[in-house]
C-alpha cells in the first residue's frame, strides 16, 4: 500500500482545500488586530508637492498615517531588481529608484504614497479616501515602443530616454551573413500581450510586532517566505534576519506574482514596529489589477532565413520589452537570461543573434508570470515557423522536423546546453493523438457548416530547474538558485520533509511525500511536507521557474540518501548482516534470500532508543541536503491546437487541443495532467482573451473581470494529453519540470490554427472575435491593412 | 462599503415610506448591480429599502396572451416559468442567457430594468415586445421608459410593481456576449406583432436600447432574414470599446438581427 514514484495519489491538501478549511493569510486572527489601506496615485505621472493626512488622522479609529519620509527617515531601504544586466556596450543598467512609499513623483496608476493604519478595515479604507494630495500631473507614457520616442514622456530622471539597458546575445556578424545568403527569409512583426496574474487569492500580509522579544513576523502571500526574510532584512532594513519570522501559509495561486516583495508588505511589517500594534492588509481585486507585477508585454520584430532545404541558416530577434515604472525583482532577467536563451527552439540554428531593449514606462512593472520570457520565445519561434511553412508552401509538420535538433547533449548558439530530448517522438505522438491525419475531412465538415476550421503547432523547449548557481551568478544574478531540504523520521518511523520550496496549488504536500513512499514504502499519510515557515525550514528559495521538482526534489533526494544509509547501518547491525544484502520494501528492511526483517518503525526507533546502535554512530534519523543544479532542465512539447471560426463574426472555438510532454521522469501523472490543463488553459486565455489595456493617460481600462477577460471552462475544450520521457540526466530523478508547459507552448498553436483557418497573418494575440472578424476584413481588403 | 441602514418592509406603501423617509435611499431588489457599486464605494446610498419580501411584487400570471411578471421575480424563475416558456419563449430563452446561475437566482426583471444598464439584455425584451412597466403610481409605455444609457422616466421614489408583456406572433432574442463581463455586446430582440415588426437594441447602440426603424419596417413587409439585408446600421450611433469598435457593432447588430428572425418561434 504505497504511494510511490508514478502512482496517481490523491492530493492530500485537496481536504482541507474543498471543505473551504484552507488556512490563507486573510484567515489569520492575531491579537491587537489593526487593519492598513494605501493612498495610492490617482493619475499615471504626477510631481507629489504634499500629503495633508490632518482630515485621516481626525477620524474614528485612525491610529496612524505614515509616508515616505517616515519610512525614509527610520532608514527602510529602496525596493531591489534581483538581477543587473549589462548592455551591449558593457554599461550598467539605469534603472530607476522605487521606493516603497514614494516621495517625490508617482509613476503609476496605484502607485503606494502613504499607509493608514486604522481600527478597522472600513475606517482604514474611508481614511484613505481622505488624505488630500497636493500634485502635478505630468505628461506619461504607456507603451513599449513609445517609450523610446523622440519626446516620449521621463519616466525617471537617471534613465534617459526610458532605456534601461540594449542587451544582445549571438554572433551579430555571423548571423547578418547568414541572413543574406538565405534563400528565404521570414519577417514578422510580433506583440505579446500584456497580462495580469489573477492568482484567485489576492496578496495579503499580517505583521506583527513583539515588543517585548523585538521581534517580527510577517505572514503573507509568497512563493518564497525565505527570500521575503532575506530581503526584508539585507535590503529594506525593516528587521535583522534572526528576528524576522515570515510565514506563507496556504497560499492561493502566484503564477510568478507572489515571487516579489512588495510596499505594501514592506509598510505593513515597518507599521507593526511603529504602532505597536498588528497590521493587516489585503488585497481588494480592484487593487491588485492595478499593482500585482503584470506579466509579457513585448514589442518583437523576427525575421528568419531558411536555405533551398527549408533549413534555418539564421535567427534574428529585436525586441522592446516593456517594465513598467519600476524594475522589479526578476523584471531584468526575465526579457533577457529567461527569454533570449530559449532563441534556438527545438532547432538547429547556426547562427542566432538578437537584441532587447528594456524600456521604463508609466505603468505598473512588469515582471516573470508563469514561464517568464520562455513564453515570448516560443510565440515567436513558432509563429515565424508556421508562417514560414505556409510561406515556403511546407507543411509546418514537416519544416520543424527538418529543423529538430536529434543529438544530445546540444550547445545552442545562446548559451544553453540542452541535455535529453527526442522531438520526433513527441511530434508524433502529438500527431497520432490529434488524428492531423483526419483534419482535411474535418475542415470539410466544417466548411459546409458555414465554419472556417484551422490547424496549428507548437513545438517547444524551455528551460526550468532555476538553477546553477555559479553560473547565473556570472550572469548577475544576486542570488544562488538551490534548494535544501531536510528529512526527519520520527521514533515512530512517521516522515517529516523540510523543503525551501513552496507549494501554492502544486501538490507538494502530495507528491514530496510520494518520494518518500516510493524509498521506505511509508504510506503517504505517514509523511507530513513542512514549507512556508522560516522558523521551521532553515533557508530555500522558494517555488517558480518550475524548480521544486528538479531543484527541490533533487534535495529531498539527497537527504533521503543519507537517511537511507544511516537506516542501512541500523539495521545491518541489528540483523547481523551486511549492509549490501539489505533490501527496503513494503515498509520492510529485509536480508535478501532470508526471512530476517525489521519493520521500518523498528529501524526508527532504534535509532532513537540507541541501545545497540553500531559503534560510533549518533543517535537519531535525521538529514538534510542542499542541491545546486548543475545544469537548466529542459521540458519539451508538441501542441496541436484546432479551432473553428465563425467568419461572421469572428467568434472562434478551441474545439481540439492536444499537448505530447516530454516532462523526463513523472512523480504523478494525475498532478502533471493538472498543471498541463491549467497551464493550456492559462495559454489560451493569453492567446484569445486576456490583455491588460491603459488608456493614453495611463489609467488602467481593464480593471475589473468586466472588462479583463479570463478564461471560464466554457472556453476551453477537454484536452487530449501524451507523454514521451526521456529523463534528465543531471538530477536523480531525471525530472524535468512541468509547471509551466502549457503556458509557455499554448499560445503560438492557437494563433497558427486561427491564422490557418482565415487564411491572413495579420492577427496578434488576444484574438477576440473582434481582432479575427477584423483580419478577414483586411484579408479582403488588402489595402486596408497598411 | 460605507454604512448604510437596511430595510425590508412587507408592503410597496411601508416601501414607498421608507424611500422618502430618507434623502438618498435606495431600492434593494437582487442587488446584482447595486451591491457591487456600493462594495467599490462608488454608491453610498443612506438607506436600503428591500423590496423582495412584498407579496404583490412577486411571481408570475399568464392569462391568455398577457405575461404579467412582479417586479421582483427573478431571471431564474422567468427562465424556467412553464407558461412563459409556453407564451412567449423568447423572454424564457432570454432570461436564460442572463450572467451565471449565482446572478439569475438573485438577479430580479424589475432591477434590471429600472438600472437599464445598456448592455443588459431586459431592456430589448421590454422594448422588442412594447411591454408596459408597472410602478407604484402609473403605467408606463416601453416607448416612453428607456431614455439613454441608466436613465429612465421613473421618479425619484417610484417603484416598479410588475412588467407586463404581450405574447407577439413569434420572437426571438440573439445575443452576442461580451467575453469577459458576459453582457450583450449586441443584443437583438424581434418580434412580430399583430402591428407589424419590432426590432429592439441592446448593448450596442451609444445611447442604450434603442428600436431599429429600418429594420421594422423590412420586417413588416416580409419577417424574413432576408429581409434584414438592405437594412442600413448607422457607425455614428453605436458604442465604442476595447471589446467592439463602432464599425463590428454595427455589423453584429445586422447579423444578430438577421439570426433572430431565422430563429424566431
Ligand atoms: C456577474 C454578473 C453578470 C451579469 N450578467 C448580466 C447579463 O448577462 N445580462 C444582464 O442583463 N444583466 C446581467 N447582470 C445584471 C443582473 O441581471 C442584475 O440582476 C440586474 O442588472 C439588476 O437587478 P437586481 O435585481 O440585482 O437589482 P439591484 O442591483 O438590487 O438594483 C439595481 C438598481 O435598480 C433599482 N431597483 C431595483 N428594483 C427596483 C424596482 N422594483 N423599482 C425601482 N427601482 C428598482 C435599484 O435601486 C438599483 O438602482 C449581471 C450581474 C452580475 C453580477
Amino acid at each position: 500500500m504505497t504511494d510511490g514514484i508514478g502512482a496517481r495519489a490523491r492530493r492530500k491538501e485537496d481536504r482541507r482545500f474543498i471543505t473551504g478549511k484552507g488556512k490563507y493569510t486573510d484567515d489569520i486572527r492575531v491579537e491587537n488586530q489593526a487593519y492598513a489601506a494605501f493612498v495610492r496615485c490617482p493619475v499615471a505621472h504626477a510631481r507629489i508637492n504634499g500629503v495633508d493626512a490632518s482630515a485621516a488622522l481626525a477620524m474614528e479609529g485612525v491610529i496612524a498615517v505614515y509616508t515616505g519620509p517616515d519610512l525614509k527617515a527610520d532608514g527602510i531601504g529602496d525596493i531591489i531588481t534581483g538581477w543587473a544586466i549589462t548592455s551591449k556596450d558593457g554599461s550598467p543598467m539605469k534603472t530607476g529608484v522605487w521606493s516603497p512609499l514614494v516621495t517625490e513623483y508617482g509613476r503609476y496608476v496605484g502607485d503606494a504614497i502613504a499607509i493608514v493604519v486604522a481600527e478597522t478595515q472600513s475606517q482604514a479604507r474611508a481614511a484613505a479616501e481622505t488624505v488630500e494630495l497636493d500634485f502635478e500631473e505630468l505628461p506619461a507614457v504607456v507603451l513599449a515602443d513609445r517609450a523610446l520616442e523622440e519626446g516620449a514622456a521621463q519616466v525617471h530622471d537617471n534613465v534617459p530616454g526610458n532605456l534601461i539597458y540594449t542587451w544582445e546575445l549571438g554572433d551579430e556578424a555571423k548571423t547578418d551573413a547568414a541572413m543574406a545568403n538565405a534563400s528565404h527569409v521570414t519577417e514578422l512583426d510580433i506583440v505579446n500581450n500584456r497580462l495580469s496574474p489573477n492568482a484567485m487569492e489576492p496578496r495579503s500580509a499580517v505583521a506583527v510586532y513583539d515588543e517585548a522579544e523585538d521581534h517580527y513576523t510577517l505572514y503573507t502571500t509568497s512563493q518564497n517566505p525565505h527570500v521575503a526574510r532575506l530581503v526584508l532584512s539585507a535590503f529594506y532594513n525593516v528587521a535583522p534576519e534572526h528576528k524576522l519570522r515570515v510565514i506563507a501559509p496556504d497560499v492561493g495561486g502566484g503564477f510568478g506574482s507572489k515571487i516579489y516583495i512588495y510596499p505594501e508588505e514592506i509598510a505593513c511589517l515597518w507599521a507593526s514596529m511603529k504602532t505597536g500594534r498588528s497590521v493587516k492588509w489585503t488585497s481588494e481585486r480592484g487593487e491588485a489589477f492595478l499593482t500585482d507585477a503584470h506579466g509579457r508585454d513585448h514589442v518583437t520584430k523576427a525575421k528568419m532565413g531558411f536555405d533551398n532545404e527549408g533549413r534555418i541558416v539564421a535567427f534574428h530577434v529585436d525586441t522592446i520589452a516593456n517594465l513598467g515604472a519600476y524594475a522589479s525583482l526578476f523584471a531584468t532577467v526575465t526579457p533577457t537570461y529567461l527569454y533570449g536563451t530559449l532563441w534556438s527552439g527545438q532547432y538547429d540554428i547556426p547562427a542566432i543573434y538578437g537584441t532587447v531593449r528594456a524600456v521604463h514606462t508609466n505603468t505598473v512593472p512588469v515582471d516573470a508570470y508563469r514561464g517568464a520570457g520562455r513564453p515570448e520565445a516560443t510565440y515567436m519561434i513558432e509563429r515565424v515557423m508556421e508562417v514560414a511553412a505556409r510561406e515556403m508552401r511546407m507543411d509546418p509538420a514537416e519544416l520543424r522536423r527538418r529543423n529538430f535538433i536529434r543529438e544530445f547533449p546540444y550547445q545552442t548558439q545562446v548559451i544553453l546546453q540542452y541535455d535529453a530530448g527526442d522531438f520526433d517522438a513527441i511530434l508524433d505522438k502529438a500527431q497520432a493523438a490529434a488524428d492531423v491525419a483526419g483534419f482535411p475531412a474535418r475542415r470539410a465538415e466544417a466548411e459546409a457548416r458555414g465554419r472556417l476550421r484551422g490547424l496549428g503547432y507548437s513545438t517547444f523547449i524551455e528551460a526550468c530547474g532555476l538553477a546553477p548557481s555559479a553560473a547565473v551568478g556570472s550572469l548577475g544574478a544576486g542570488v544562488g538558485l538551490w534548494e535544501s531540504a531536510e528529512v526527519r523520521v520520527n521514533p515512530v518511523g512517521t516522515v517529516e520533509i523540510l523543503t525551501g520550496a513552496h507549494s501554492h496549488g502544486q501538490g507538494h504536500e502530495t507528491t514530496f511525500a510520494q518520494l518518500v513512499s516510493d524509498r521506505f514504502g511509508v504510506p503517504i499519510d505517514n509523511v507530513q511536507v513542512v514549507h512556508g515557515d522560516t522558523d521551521k525550514v532553515q533557508f530555500g528559495m522558494g517555488t517558480y521557474g518550475s524548480r521544486s521538482g528538479p531543484v527541490g526534489m533533487s534535495a529531498v533526494m539527497k537527504a533521503l540518501d543519507k537517511v537511507e544509509a544511516k537506516a542501512r547501518k541500523i539495521a545491518a547491525h541489528t540483523l547481523e548482516a551486511a549492509e549490501d544484502d539489505l533490501v527496503i520494501e513494503n515498509g520492510e528492511v529485509k536480508v535478501a534470500g532470508t526471512d530476517r526483517k525489521m519493520g521500518w518503525h523498528e529501524v526508527a526507533l532504534a535509532a532513537y532508543t540507541a541501545h545497540n546502535l553500531p559503534e560510533g554512530l549518533e543517535p537519531g534519523l535525521k538529514e538534510g541536503a542542499f542541491f545546486d543544479p548543475v545544469n537548466f532542465s529542459f521540458p519539451s512539447g508538441a501542441l496541436i491546437c484546432e479551432v473553428e471560426v465563425d467568419p461572421e463574426t469572428g467568434v472562434t472555438e478551441v474545439v481540439q487541443f492536444t499537448a505530447a510532454d516530454d516532462f523526463g521522469t513523472i512523480i504523478n501523472p494525475m498532478i502533471v495532467e493538472g498543471q498541463v490543463h491549467g497551464g493550456v488553459t492559462q495559454g489560451i486565455g493569453q492567446a484569445m482573451l486576456e490583455r491588460v489595456v491603459y488608456d493614453e493617460d495611463g489609467q488602467l481600462v481593464t480593471g475589473s473581470y468586466m472588462d479583463y477577460c479570463m478564461p471560464r471552462a466554457d472556453d476551453v475544450p477537454s484536452y487530449v494529453l501524451d507523454h514521451h520521457s526521456t529523463p534528465s540526466p543531471n538530477n536523480p530523478l531525471g525530472l524535468k519540470g512541468c509547471g509551466e508547459a502549457g503556458a509557455i507552448g499554448a499560445p503560438p498553436a492557437v494563433i497558427n490554427a486561427i491564422t490557418d483557418a482565415i487564411g491572413t497573418e495579420t492577427l496578434q494575440m488576444p484574438a477576440t472575435p473582434q481582432a479575427v472578424w477584423q483580419a478577414l476584413a483586411w484579408a479582403r481588403t488588402p489595402v486596408a491593412a497598411e | 462599503m460605507y454604512p448604510t441602514t437596511y430595510h425590508k418592509p412587507a408592503s410597496l406603501s411601508d416601501a414607498a415610506a421608507a424611500l422618502s423617509a430618507s434623502d438618498e435611499a435606495m431600492v434593494l431588489a437582487g442587488g446584482q448591480t447595486l451591491l457591487p457599486t456600493m462594495k467599490q464605494r462608488l454608491a453610498s446610498p443612506s438607506a436600503l429599502v428591500d423590496i423582495r419580501a412584498i407579496p404583490e411584487l412577486r411571481g408570475i400570471t399568464v392569462s391568455g396572451a398577457t405575461v404579467t411578471i412582479g417586479a421582483a421575480t427573478t431571471h431564474a424563475e422567468v427562465a424556467g416559468h412553464h407558461g412563459v416558456q409556453q407564451t412567449i419563449p423568447a423572454l424564457a430563452c432570454l432570461a436564460a442567457g442572463i450572467g451565471d446561475p449565482a446572478v439569475r437566482h438573485m438577479g430580479t426583471i424589475g432591477g434590471s430594468v429600472a438600472n437599464n444598464d445598456p448592455a443588459a439584455d431586459y431592456p430589448a425584451a421590454v422594448l422588442g415586445l412594447g411591454a408596459t412597466v408597472v410602478t407604484n403610481t402609473r403605467e408606463i409605455a416601453a416607448d416612453d421608459f428607456f431614455e439613454g444609457m441608466f436613465a429612465t422616466a421613473l421618479d425619484e421614489g417610484e417603484i416598479i410593481t410588475a412588467i407586463r408583456f404581450e405574447a407577439p406572433k413569434r420572437a426571438a432574442y440573439m445575443k452576442f456576449r461580451n467575453p469577459a463581463s458576459r453582457y450583450a455586446i449586441v443584443g437583438v430582440f424581434v418580434a412580430e406583432t399583430d402591428a407589424g415588426a419590432r426590432v429592439a437594441v441592446t448593448g450596442a447602440g451609444a445611447d442604450g436600447v434603442f428600436r431599429h426603424s429600418g429594420m421594422e419596417a423590412a420586417l413588416s413587409a416580409s419577417f424574413a432574414p432576408e429581409a434584414i439585408d438592405g437594412c442600413e446600421v448607422g457607425e455614428g450611433d453605436m458604442a465604442s470599446d476595447i471589446h467592439a469598435s463602432a464599425a463590428y457593432r454595427a455589423h453584429l447588430v445586422t447579423v444578430m438581427a438577421r439570426r433572430a428572425v431565422a430563429g424566431a418561434v
